[in-house]
């Protein structure tokens, strides 16, 4: 059985629907990679799984349906959600940006897991006084990943976690993502625009095409696939 | 010299008080991003629900604390009533409901206890502590030593529980927070409680010194608009430093500069407020403010 | 986008509409009312100098003020000091107060404008909490807590008019020329100018529009009218005082100018009649009553007509020539909130 599961969900912003009759099925210890143009509704696909938008149709995850939950019921069930442009709390240092991710859980988990997590960002471990308004863009994006792991969620949404880093960073990133996979067993969603790198480290994919999706593979005939490959790999 | 440094302790005592109502303001402005104008009134109120609860019988401290409590519950409800359906609202809208808010509860209060004065009994004795050379009332002593306490337990309060923190975060960044599990309502609904405990306080703490009467928090709203201006409107610290400086500078300027005097010390106000916006807008603590068009 | 119709009356209606309002303000209120009345109504017409002031600045300037009174005051205390302290003639004050107050604008709008809408309106109250501790300071000039007797202007000998109703002729020809000189202002491109950058501040720079000159003028302009409202509300009551000039008066003109409707300047006068007879009918309940009234009629207004009296009013209007077919030929499309008006609120 998926870890997540969607049928025929619908969502939008107000009257504008942005995705229609979108089904998706997610599974455990997976990678997973959203493609697409800008608008196509990446970043509201994340969004209405999330329960941060109004959305219709079923969402089925853990066997469970949360199509009806508030975000912060989803959250409480296990599905954390990095946000386009990290969202991290800018006025609180880092170490506090963490605790604040372990919010749902006892302080006791919460200082086992960040030790964890913080192997895998030594970067961060020296910063964790610091405001996080103050980090870079890298540092940022690995805060807010981490602020999702201290939740010790079952599905990790990414939205764009590349967005205005430089390639050696994205490179970097990905990596411990896998490593993350690999040693936690962490399910991911990562919608992304740089699909070479999101292709390596993920199992399948799919395309999203004016809220619809129109291709779903494996990752590597994803990567393979000459019209992907035009699109949105820049090769020709 | 002696006078001087009377001067500078009364001045701490005021600002103090200053300080907690400015804290009032500063506390539901980082949270909703909004300037409660009624923040004033209803700390009066408070007073005078210390002194009603007297009336009927109770004496003064377990009164003070009760009042204070029931100004957490109204601040919170004054909050999930008015302010939260109004988060989409035009920014005049929200000014003219908290107007309206702050002349009828005005009106309120003369309605229920009419417009004489009324006295309310300090939390202090009337005495005196020597230190060398010159005296300190014990009321300026407790006034300064009750907010420091306050201050302590806020600190603790955001420093170091999870409830803090996550207050903190809701503040800071609302879409954020609720993607760890925090409610954003009722972070904001605790926030605008403690802001109006806080307003209770210095009402209490200021109803002995000015008389109880409707409009007995005129002159300190304008004083704490100033400390919440100097300091940053969105900086607890600057609420703090800047409640106790307009408290130092208020009775300095009364007593040094006869031009003034007691009687213009309100225009001191006017001119931190304005110096201030000119000079620095976003005040001493406050953080740079960038406007995205 | 709604189609708002042009409406454009017959010109017989447009007559008799003419009249009607001629023969209440011209007959039935100076002739027909009892005689303390009519000077109650001179200062009606006065308030709604002070709040088209306020219609201009908020209601299209978008910029909250809180503190019109300060200026009420300044324009008072230019007449009352110009009368008493140097023999000048009470009406040759009024060109002064309107300078001065228009300067006084000028200053205080430049720096208070360059601020959000939140600290002009706190910094605008402040203002206002100031002026009367400020006049007592300055005794020897402002006659102090005690005030200064202007005196009430008499009516000319060759006229039938007794003295209210004489102030009230005049005050009624000020406000008709400043009512008639707003309009002019709000049909030409500085209406557009206002309602860009109050509703769009990119798209307003982006048009070459500078908001904080086009706001400084509009707060300069309104603080005239006040100025103005303040000579005449200085001859009308012939006395001027501090305590007169609190933050209650300036609260109350913003609470006339919600009332009669942000953005109409007919219902300046509405929301100045409000202002100026609920204290007094409510005072005979209870001392405290006027203040709730005050209080509960802007939230309550807010939230059933947020375009208050005067702008359901003119709803009314348009929709009354659309039923009878009174429009200009083609209809004209305009957007919802530039009839409606309201200061939105900028994004954190």
């Amino acid at each position: 059985m998926s870890l997540l599961s969607i049928k025929g969900m619908h969502a939008g912003y107000g009257a504008r629907n942005v995705l229609h009759d979108i089904s998706l099925d997610v599974e455990e210890r997976q990678i997973q990679v959203v493609l697409g143009a800008n608008g196509a509704g990446k970043t509201t696909l994340l969004r209405a799984i999330s329960g941060t938008i109004a959305r219709q149709g079923s969402v089925e995850f853990n066997g469970a349906r949360v199509d009806q939950l508030s975000a912060r019921k989803i959250v409480a069930a296990g599905i954390a959600h990095v946000p386009q442009g990290r969202g991290t709390f800018a006025d609180l240092t880092v170490d506090e940006n963490i605790r604040l991710g372990a919010y749902l859980r006892t302080a006791a988990e919460a200082r086992q897991d960040r030790e964890r997590w913080l192997t895998f960002f030594p970067r961060l471990r020296e910063r964790l006084s610091q405001q996080a308004g103050s980090l870079s863009g890298g540092e940022q994006q690995m805060l807010a990943i981490t602020r999702a792991l201290m939740l010790r969620p079952r599905l990790l949404l990414l939205d764009e976690p590349s967005l205005g880093l430089a390639p050696i960073i994205t490179q970097g990133l990905f990596k411990t993502l896998a490593a993350i996979r690999q040693e936690a067993g962490m399910t991911m969603l990562i919608v992304e625009q740089s699909a070479n790198l999101a292709l390596e480290v993920a199992d399948s994919g799919v395309v999203l095409e004016s809220g619809q999706i129109v291709l779903r593979d494996s990752a590597q005939n994803l990567a393979g696939n000459d019209e992907v490959r035009r699109i949105y790999l820049g090769y020709e | 010299m002696t006078l001087f440094a009377s001067q500078i302790v009364d001045g701490l005592a005021d600002g103090a008080i200053y300080a907690s109502l400015a804290l009032a303001l500063v506390f539901s402005y980082r949270s909703t991003g909004i300037v409660n104008f009624a923040q004033g009134e209803m700390a009066m109120l408070s007073a005078y629900l210390v002194w009603q609860l007297m009336a009927w019988g109770l004496p003064l401290v377990p009164a003070a604390l009760i009042s204070i409590a029931i100004s957490f519950v109204a601040g919170a409800l004054l909050y999930a009533t008015i302010v939260k359906p109004l988060s989409h609202a035009s920014l005049l809208t929200v000014v003219s409901v908290l107007i309206g808010l702050y002349l009828a509860l005005n009106s309120l209060a003369g309605f229920l206890w009419s417009y004489t004065i009324k006295a309310l009994p300090s939390l202090f004795p009337k005495a005196h502590v020597q230190f060398g050379s010159f005296a300190v009332s014990v009321e300026t002593l407790g006034i300064i030593g009750v907010v420091g306490l306050v201050l302590l337990l806020l600190y603790l309060l955001f420093e170091t529980t999870k409830v803090g923190l996550a207050m903190r975060g809701a503040a800071s960044t609302p879409d954020s927070a609720v993607l760890v599990g925090v409610s954003v309502p009722v972070m904001l609904l605790i926030g605008w409680g403690i802001a109006a405990a806080l307003g209770a306080l210095s009402g209490i703490l200021v109803a002995p010194k000015v008389f109880l009467n409707p409009t007995m928090m005129f002159g300190v709203i304008i004083y704490a608009f100033a400390a919440a201006t100097l300091g940053g409107f969105d900086s607890v610290v600057g609420a703090v430093v800047g409640g106790l400086l307009v408290g130092v500078v208020e009775n300095l300027v009364g007593t040094y500069i006869p031009w003034i005097g007691p009687d213009l010390k309100i225009i001191v106000a006017l001119i931190l407020i304005f110096g201030t916006l000119l000079i620095k807008p976003d005040g001493l603590f406050g953080r740079k403010k960038v406007v995205r068009l | 986008m709604s189609v708002v119709v042009k409406p454009k009356l017959p010109a017989s209606v447009r007559i008799a509409v003419a009249a009607a309002i001629a023969v209440v303000f011209l007959y039935i209120i100076p002739f027909a009312i009892p005689s303390y009345l009519v000077s109650q109504f001179a200062t009606v017409v006065v308030f709604a100098v002070a709040i088209v002031g306020i219609n201009l600045v908020t209601g299209f300037g978008g910029a909250i003020t809180l503190g019109h009174a300060a200026f009420v005051a300044l324009g008072a205390y230019t007449t009352a000091i110009l009368v008493v302290r140097y023999g000048w003639n009470p009406y040759a004050t009024i060109p002064v107060s309107a300078a001065l107050s228009w300067i006084a604008g000028w200053c205080l709008g430049f720096p208070a404008l360059r601020l959000q809408g939140l600290y002009l309106a706190l910094g605008t109250l402040v203002l206002s909490i100031t002026v009367p501790p400020v006049l007592k300071r300055f005794d020897a000039f402002t006659g102090g807590v005690q005030g200064l007797n202007v005196g009430n202007p008499e009516a000319p000998a060759f006229l039938p008019l007794d003295d209210s109703q004489w102030i009230y002729f005049v005050c009624l020809a000020i406000a008709a020329v400043l009512y008639i000189v707003a309009r002019r202002i709000l049909s030409g491109p500085l209406r557009r100018a206002l309602v860009a950058s109050r509703d769009n501040q990119l798209v307003a720079a982006v048009m070459g529009v500078d908001r904080a000159t086009v706001t400084t003028a509009t707060f300069a302009m309104s603080s005239l009218y006040a100025g103005v409202a303040g000579s005449l509300y200085a001859m009308i009551v012939g006395f001027v005082s501090p305590d007169t000039f609190n933050v209650m008066m300036s609260l109350s003109l913003f609470v006339g100018a919600v009332v009669g409707g942000i953005t109409s300047l007919n219902g300046a006068i509405v929301g100045a009649m409000f202002i100026q007879f609920v204290p007094i009918w409510a005072s005979d309940i209870d001392v405290s009553l006027g203040g709730l009234v005050f209080g509960c009629a802007l939230i309550v207004t807010l939230v059933v007509i947020p375009a208050g009296i005067g702008g359901i009013g003119e709803q009314f209007f348009i929709w009354l020539c659309a039923r009878l077919g009174w429009v200009e030929g083609a209809a004209a499309k305009r957007s919802r909130t530039d009839a409606l008006g309201g200061v939105r609120n900028e994004p954190a």
